[in-house]
Parts: structure tokens; C-alpha cells; sequence
């Protein structure tokens, strides 16, 4: 037997592949999981785009903003489970009750937010990009010929979903799984306020300052830009990452007081409500 | 950077104070471990054994008082050790869907070990899992998962090795066989260890020093023989029995 300790490293490429690999053998191995992950989205882009598609035959201008609902609904649903991508890889630490090993472990904390951001991706990529090219079959509807403009919007999304997983995480160390709730529904507070299926001025004038405090407003309005007036508002986007690049900050700043608050409170153990 | 770790000790625990709210479940301990030892860390429940040991692994931040762990002050400094460490506890489970080698494999990568399959068939060889290696974790028997985390706990041939009930819900001929692989591992690697018991057989086969706990305070430390011995009682659950239920300190007022 080898009588070595292995060697310290202050960040590891490693141990993300290692906190990665754990959950891609849970989700390789659940074929529930994987159906879980397709079923809803695939689910919602089919009614909206039937909607699209009723509503347009009876109004030029949706006849003209053909897919707005379509990538509205894939872009909400990629701001909607890039959070809960994050959250539910968390939640089976808590469910499995394997958070004392890894926080036992030399796994960062820093390593462990990076292994769920790339879980929420893979998770993503498993639900949506099926959903895309449904789109492409049923309606016609390539979200795919958006190029950069969809890559700044999926990293615009992801930043706010990761962000808000983020803090929902704290939550869960500090508070066990009587926050479970926040992991599932917290996104929903967004829904109306970053004007998915309609511009923002459609809101009252007092609420619009909200809609505009939330990165993912920027998107969505990014996107109606695009496809009903053919142009790519660069300048939303930028918008958009500066907001994102503050929320995130807070996040990070929120979950590192949230470990320490468990760490004091001794909740890190504890897997219970 | 790590100080020196204090001469001969693995682990020192210096006055630590832990309250939740106004309840106070560690109060001004103090010992060190020396490095090699088997040490029991015994006590009713609620004693405070649980939050020692989460301190000295760095999951629970002290009220007052230091710990330090091979030179390192937990939790600020965890990170520069924990890879020399390892645990098992019944607070814990591995994730059951995964089979036992893709948890080890897993577990092997985030303690950074380097040839893990290698690591992974010498374990299963050494604690006889090689037939159960590609069955999920949460089909096995309790016997089965006990050396399934036993494994995980030495992925990394800690230098210390935390323990609480080892042995809990094994039968004995299990329980048996579990502390002698316990004791093979600590001779061959010369490791300290710390271990959380209600068996106070184990704790005698195993340990050569014994801190019982009482409401958050250290009341007795000592080999078990010599406790044994100034008890005046035939073994270790006996000296248990009396501390537990005041019966030592009643001897102790008497004499």
C-alpha cells in the first residue's frame, strides 16, 4: 500500500471533473431523470408555438414577429433551468445526504460552484437542445440562426439563473430543506417582471424601473429586437452582463456569509428541514 | 501557510468553547492527540463528542477557544489539510444510486489520489469488495456499506482518521472483522485516530487512551486499563455507566 498523503492543490481542475462525474452517473443511470429533464420544456415550446401559430393567422404583426413566442419560451426555459439545473444538483447532495463528505473533502467551495454551473449546463443541453430541433421540425422556427446574439443570450441567462442558484444554495446549507421550496419556485418571481412574452412597456411606468434592475429584461428585449425588427441591440447585452456581473458578486458574497452562518450554526451536517 | 504542528501532536484542541444560542454543547475542552494514537472520545448523548469532532474537521466554527489539525487552525486553514484526512459517520451516506467504484472513483479524484483504479482494486482487495465493486451502494447490505464507506475513508491513506460508530449497526462477526482491518490500517500507516463510541468493547480493543464527556466538559482522561482500575470496576461500560449517571463523582467526594 502506497504510504503517500497525495499532494495539496489550491484549485483543481480535478475534483470539478470529480463532483461532474458524480452527478453524470446519477443522471446515465436514471433514464427518469433524463426523460424529467426533456418532458416540460418540450411540453411548453409545443403550446406556446401552437399559440404562435393561432395568433398569428388572425394579426400582421405576429404574423410578422414569427417565433418571438417560441424563443421566448426556450430562452425563459434556459433562464428557468440554468437556475434549477444548479439548484436540483445541490439538492441530491442534501437528498443523498453526501454534503459532509464533500464538505470533508478537499473539494473548494470554489470548485463546487463550478461543478454545478457545469451540471446545470449538461442538464440544459440534455433538455433543450432536443427541444430546439422539435422546433425546427413543428414550426419551422430555427433558434440555432440567432448565432452570437443566442450565444449572449444563454450567457446573459445563465449568469442570472447561476447567480440566483447561488443564493437559494446558501439558503439550503443554512436553513436544511425547509428551503427546498425557493429551489423550485424562486424563478417564478421573475416571470412577469423580465417581460418574457411582452416589451416592457407594456408594464405600468412604476414597475418598469423593477424590469429594468433584472438582467434577463435586457434579453428578453434583445430578442424582440431581433426578430421582429431584424436588429441585434448590442448595447442590451452589454447591459445586461454589466447587471449580471453585480448580481453575481452578490451572490458569491451572499453564499460565502450563508456557509460561514452554517459553519457557525453547525447546520452543515444536517440534512432535515 | 501551516505553523509546525505541535511536537508529537496530530491534533490540538486548546480551551474550545462551542454554543448554539445559549446552549453551550462544548465547554473550554482541551487535549491533544499524539500522532499514532487511538484515542476514544466517549460520552452519553448530547455530551458533545459530535461537535468536537465537526470542529476538528473543520464543519463547525469554534465560540471560542483553537484548533489545530497537523498545524493548520480549523476551519480557517482546512483547506491546506483536509486532504490528509479522512472520516466515516452515520450523519453521512455515499450517493446510493452510484455503484461502489464510480463513489470511490469519485471520491478518489476529489482527495487527489493518483492512480485511483489502482487505489480502488487494492481497497476492494484489503476489505473484500471486489464482488460487489459494480453493484449500487444502496442495494448493499448494511454490513456491505459499512466496509463501502470504511473504503472511502481510507482513499487517500489519511494520517488521521476521524470516527464516529464505526461499527453501529453491524453484527458482531462484521463489527470484528471491520476493527481489525481499523487496527491493520493504523499500525501499517502509523495513523492517529479518533473515534466516537458506544461500544465500549471496541474502545477497549482499539484505543490506548480514553476522554469521557459530560455535558460539554472533558470529566476523565486516561488509558482504559488505568480507568478502569481507579473506578475500582471490572471494565470500560462499567466506568461508562458511572460517569454517565454521577456515580463517580459521588466516589470521588466520598474518598
Amino acid at each position: 500500500m502506497s504510504m503517500q498523503s497525495p499532494a495539496y492543490a489550491a484549485f483543481s481542475l480535478r475534483r470539478i471533473a470529480a463532483l461532474v462525474l458524480r452527478h453524470w452517473y446519477v443522471i446515465k443511470s436514471s433514464w427518469p431523470r433524463v426523460f424529467d429533464l426533456m418532458y416540460w420544456p418540450m411540453v411548453q415550446m409545443l403550446m406556446w408555438g401552437f399559440l404562435q401559430l393561432y395568433v398569428a393567422e388572425h394579426s400582421n404583426f405576429f404574423a410578422r414577429a414569427a417565433g418571438t413566442f417560441i424563443a421566448a419560451v426556450i430562452l425563459w426555459d434556459i433562464l428557468f433551468r440554468g437556475q434549477l439545473g444548479f439548484s436540483i444538483s445541490f439538492l441530491e447532495e442534501m437528498y443523498a445526504r453526501n454534503m459532509g463528505n464533500l464538505m470533508m473533502s478537499p473539494l473548494r467551495p470554489v470548485e463546487f460552484i463550478a461543478g454545478l454551473m457545469i451540471m446545470s449546463i449538461v442538464r440544459l443541453a440534455i433538455g433543450t437542445i432536443p427541444v430546439t430541433l422539435l422546433a425546427i421540425a413543428f414550426f419551422g422556427f430555427n433558434l440555432w440562426a440567432m448565432g452570437l446574439a443566442l450565444f449572449l443570450f444563454v450567457f446573459n441567462l445563465f449568469l442570472t439563473g447561476w447567480a440566483v442558484g447561488l443564493v437559494v444554495a446558501g439558503l439550503l446549507l443554512r436553513n436544511g430543506l425547509g428551503a427546498e421550496n425557493l429551489a423550485w419556485g424562486i424563478m417564478f418571481l421573475f416571470l412577469p417582471l423580465v417581460c418574457v412574452y411582452y416589451p416592457v412597456s407594456v408594464l405600468p411606468e412604476w414597475l418598469q424601473p423593477v424590469a429594468w434592475v433584472l438582467p434577463p429584461t435586457y434579453v428578453f428585449e434583445g430578442m424582440r429586437a431581433l426578430l421582429i425588427e431584424k436588429v441585434f441591440r448590442g448595447d442590451l447585452m452589454l447591459q445586461a452582463f454589466a447587471l449580471n456581473a453585480v448580481l453575481f458578486g452578490v451572490a458569491v458574497l451572499g453564499f460565502q456569509l450563508l456557509l460561514r452562518s452554517a459553519r457557525r450554526e453547525g447546520t452543515l451536517l444536517q440534512g432535515g428541514d | 501557510m501551516l505553523a509546525p504542528a505541535a511536537a508529537g501532536h496530530a491534533v490540538v484542541v486548546d480551551r474550545l468553547t462551542k454554543a448554539y444560542k445559549a446552549v453551550v454543547a462544548v465547554d473550554s475542552i482541551s487535549f491533544a492527540l499524539d500522532t499514532g494514537a487511538c484515542t476514544a472520545l466517549l460520552g452519553g448523548n448530547g455530551a458533545g463528542k459530535t461537535t468536537t469532532i465537526s470542529t476538528i474537521m473543520g464543519l463547525v466554527e469554534p465560540t471560542g477557544g483553537r484548533v489545530t489539525v497537523l498545524g493548520a487552525e480549523m476551519p480557517r486553514q482546512r483547506h491546506l489539510v483536509l486532504h490528509r484526512i479522512n472520516f466515516e459517520s452515520p450523519y453521512v451516506n455515499m450517493p446510493m444510486r452510484l455503484t461502489v467504484r464510480q463513489n470511490l472513483n469519485v471520491f478518489g479524484m476529489l482527495y487527489g489520489c493518483g492512480d485511483v483504479a489502482g487505489r480502488i482494486r487494492s481497497l476492494a482487495e484489503e476489505l473484500e469488495l471486489t464482488d460487489f465493486l459494480d453493484r449500487p451502494t444502496g442495494k448493499l447490505s448494511s454490513g456491505q456499506k459499512t466496509r463501502v464507506a470504511l473504503a472511502k475513508s481510507l482513499i487517500n491513506n489519511p494520517e488521521i482518521l476521524l470516527l464516529d460508530e464505526p461499527t453501529a449497526s453491524l453484527d458482531p462477526d462484521t463489527a470484528d472483522w471491520v476493527r481489525g482491518r481499523l487496527e491493520r490500517y493504523r499500525r501499517d500507516r502509523g495513523a492517529t485516530v479518533l473515534l466516537a463510541s458506544h461500544n465500549m468493547g471496541e474502545v477497549e480493543r482499539l484505543c490506548d487512551r480514553v476522554i469521557m464527556m459530560k455535558a460539554g466538559r472533558i470529566v476523565d482522561d486516561d488509558t482504559p486499563a488505568k480507568l478502569v482500575a481507579r473506578y475500582g470496576r471490572s471494565n470500560l461500560e462499567e466506568v461508562f455507566l458511572d460517569i454517565a449517571r454521577g456515580r463517580g463523582e459521588a466516589r470521588e467526594a466520598a474518598q
